[in-house]
């Protein structure tokens, strides 16, 4: 399983032909307590940059894109009782939807964990 | 954040917030602290214990008292007959009725004080002067909100005497040497106190009531989030000139002398609307379900838009979305049903009566009320 970033703060856990995906820790900590998400239905097929999903803060909406290409098989359906998921746990009990990846070559112009955390720095 | 939201002023207490890990936005001009520990913690402090707000660009203006009559002639407010030490909220209105700025006005023994919204305070000055008042705006006065049911609490082992204060009455205290004015008021539904005091004493001030037991920093997400909780409507959003005092459901800020002689802005058609029942009205809506409804949002009665939101969000102490919304007045009674639509969906609203959470103000008349 290999953990890929993108610059709009997602992040995504791909295993096979299936990706889990969540926005980051750094991301969460600008938006602030999460208290509504609204997850793609699975089937929805998404493309690369198009909506996903949408965070609403205590503050704002906030729009998720799809970082990779692909068709929803399931939203998280533990954000919909505890939002607030996204806040504690933004990398692993809060992730938003699975999918299954329409082209594994969009992966290729991700970054892994080192330059995230290097890209994050600069901001 | 557009180009001019690039530069912001620093508040004297810039460096004060960033130490308390403020998160630093650009806000009327200035760069401010949305929050510090999170919104939602912020707020419920607040509710159960003692919150410190900077509200300090909030413009502090003084008039001389002989521009009292003056006054008069740009608000509805009664400032002739406001007795000494005692606040009164009103609105500047514009020829039609509009919603200029709403603002305190407070009579003190050798001028009148005024808060203004940050956000218009030049254009408010500026319409003051055009009008032939001499303004005097005391940007070498920084402004502090305690608020919350521990305030008094708190406020009183610093300055002793502010516990006599009722709501909506202020007066002169000493703080080591430093001239404060304080008034029993403010702006998220709760007992508490709005503090002027000199630019040069703000920072310690801040850090001998932060070192209270009962007090916490809080950021403007939960400055508005417990205005909104308490019904209250900010200028820009829920108040524009587009709106009146009788559309926003302020016609109390009409005074019972001035709707006799008038003499104010627009006073024709604020008084039609007073008589024969506004267009339209500011009301509070409780949202059905998690997602909230945000500004802009349009409200629906079936396939016809009665009205649009201007204020909404979650609302921390009641674990639900509300909003406010200017609706025709046909669908403005308490308990009407509407709809919010947001992003395509359709959401369930109910007109309520606000506040949305009942106020906890120490009123003159006694205990809490």
């Amino acid at each position: 399983m290999t953990t890929y970033y993108t610059q709009d703060h997602e992040w995504l856990s791909v295993d096979g032909a299936t990706a889990t995906v969540g926005i980051t820790d750094y991301a969460q900590g600008q938006l602030g307590d999460v208290v509504f998400v609204e997850l793609p239905a699975p089937g929805a097929k998404l493309t690369k940059g198009g909506d996903a999903a949408v965070v609403e803060s205590v503050k704002a909406a906030s729009d998720v894109y799809a970082p990779v290409s692909g068709t929803v098989t399931e939203g998280n359906a533990a954000l919909e009782a505890d939002p607030a998921l996204v806040n504690t746990a933004a990398e692993t009990d809060g992730w938003f939807f699975k999918l299954t990846l329409a082209d594994a070559g969009e992966l290729s112009g991700l970054m892994d964990r080192a330059a995230y955390d290097a890209f994050i720095e600069t901001l | 954040m557009s180009d001019f939201d690039s530069s912001p002023q620093p508040l004297v207490l810039d460096a004060l917030h960033r130490e308390l890990g403020g998160r630093m936005v650009p806000f009327a001009g200035y760069a401010m602290p949305i929050q510090y520990e999170g919104i939602i913690a912020e707020h419920l402090w607040t509710r159960e214990s003692a919150g410190l707000f900077d509200v300090s660009h909030m413009g502090q203006v003084l008039l001389p008292l002989a521009a009292d009559t003056a006054l008069e002639t740009l608000l509805p407010g009664d400032i002739k007959g406001l007795g000494e030490g005692v606040l009164r909220y009103s609105l500047l209105l514009d020829a039609k009725g509009g919603i200029l700025d709403d603002l305190m006005v407070t009579r003190r023994s050798g001028d009148l004080y005024l808060v203004v919204n940050g956000a218009v305070k030049a254009a408010d000055i500026a319409h003051m002067r055009a009008a032939g008042l001499s303004v005097d705006e005391r940007t070498d006065w920084a402004l502090l909100a305690l608020q919350g049911p521990k305030a008094v609490d708190a406020l009183e082992r610093l300055v002793p005497g502010v516990s006599a204060l009722r709501f909506m009455r202020a007066a002169g205290f000493d703080w080591q040497g430093h001239a404060l004015w304080v008034s029993r008021s403010g702006y998220t539904g709760e007992d508490g106190f709005e503090i002027s005091v000199p630019n040069a004493a703000a920072e310690a001030l801040a850090r001998a009531l932060l070192a209270q037991s009962e007090v916490r920093p809080i950021g403007l997400g939960a400055r508005d989030s417990l205005r909104l909780e308490a019904g209250l409507p900010l200028y820009g959003h829920d108040l524009d000139p587009g709106t009146t005092p009788v559309t926003a459901g302020l016609a109390f800020a009409i005074s019972k002398r001035r709707k006799t002689e008038l003499g104010f802005p627009g006073a024709d058609i604020v008084m039609a609307q007073l008589l024969n029942g506004p267009p339209v009205k500011r009301v509070g809506l409780a949202v059905e379900g998690k997602l909230p409804a945000r500004e802009g949002a349009e409200v629906f009665v079936g396939s016809i838009k009665v009205g649009t939101v201007t204020s909404g969000g979650f609302a921390p102490s009641l674990g639900l979305p509300i909003a406010m919304a200017y609706v025709d007045a046909a669908h403005a009674a308490d308990g009407t049903p509407l709809e919010i639509e947001v992003r395509g969906k359709r959401l369930a609203a109910t007109v309520v009566p606000m506040p949305f959470k009942p106020k906890n103000y120490v009123r003159a008349e006694g205990g809490p009320a």
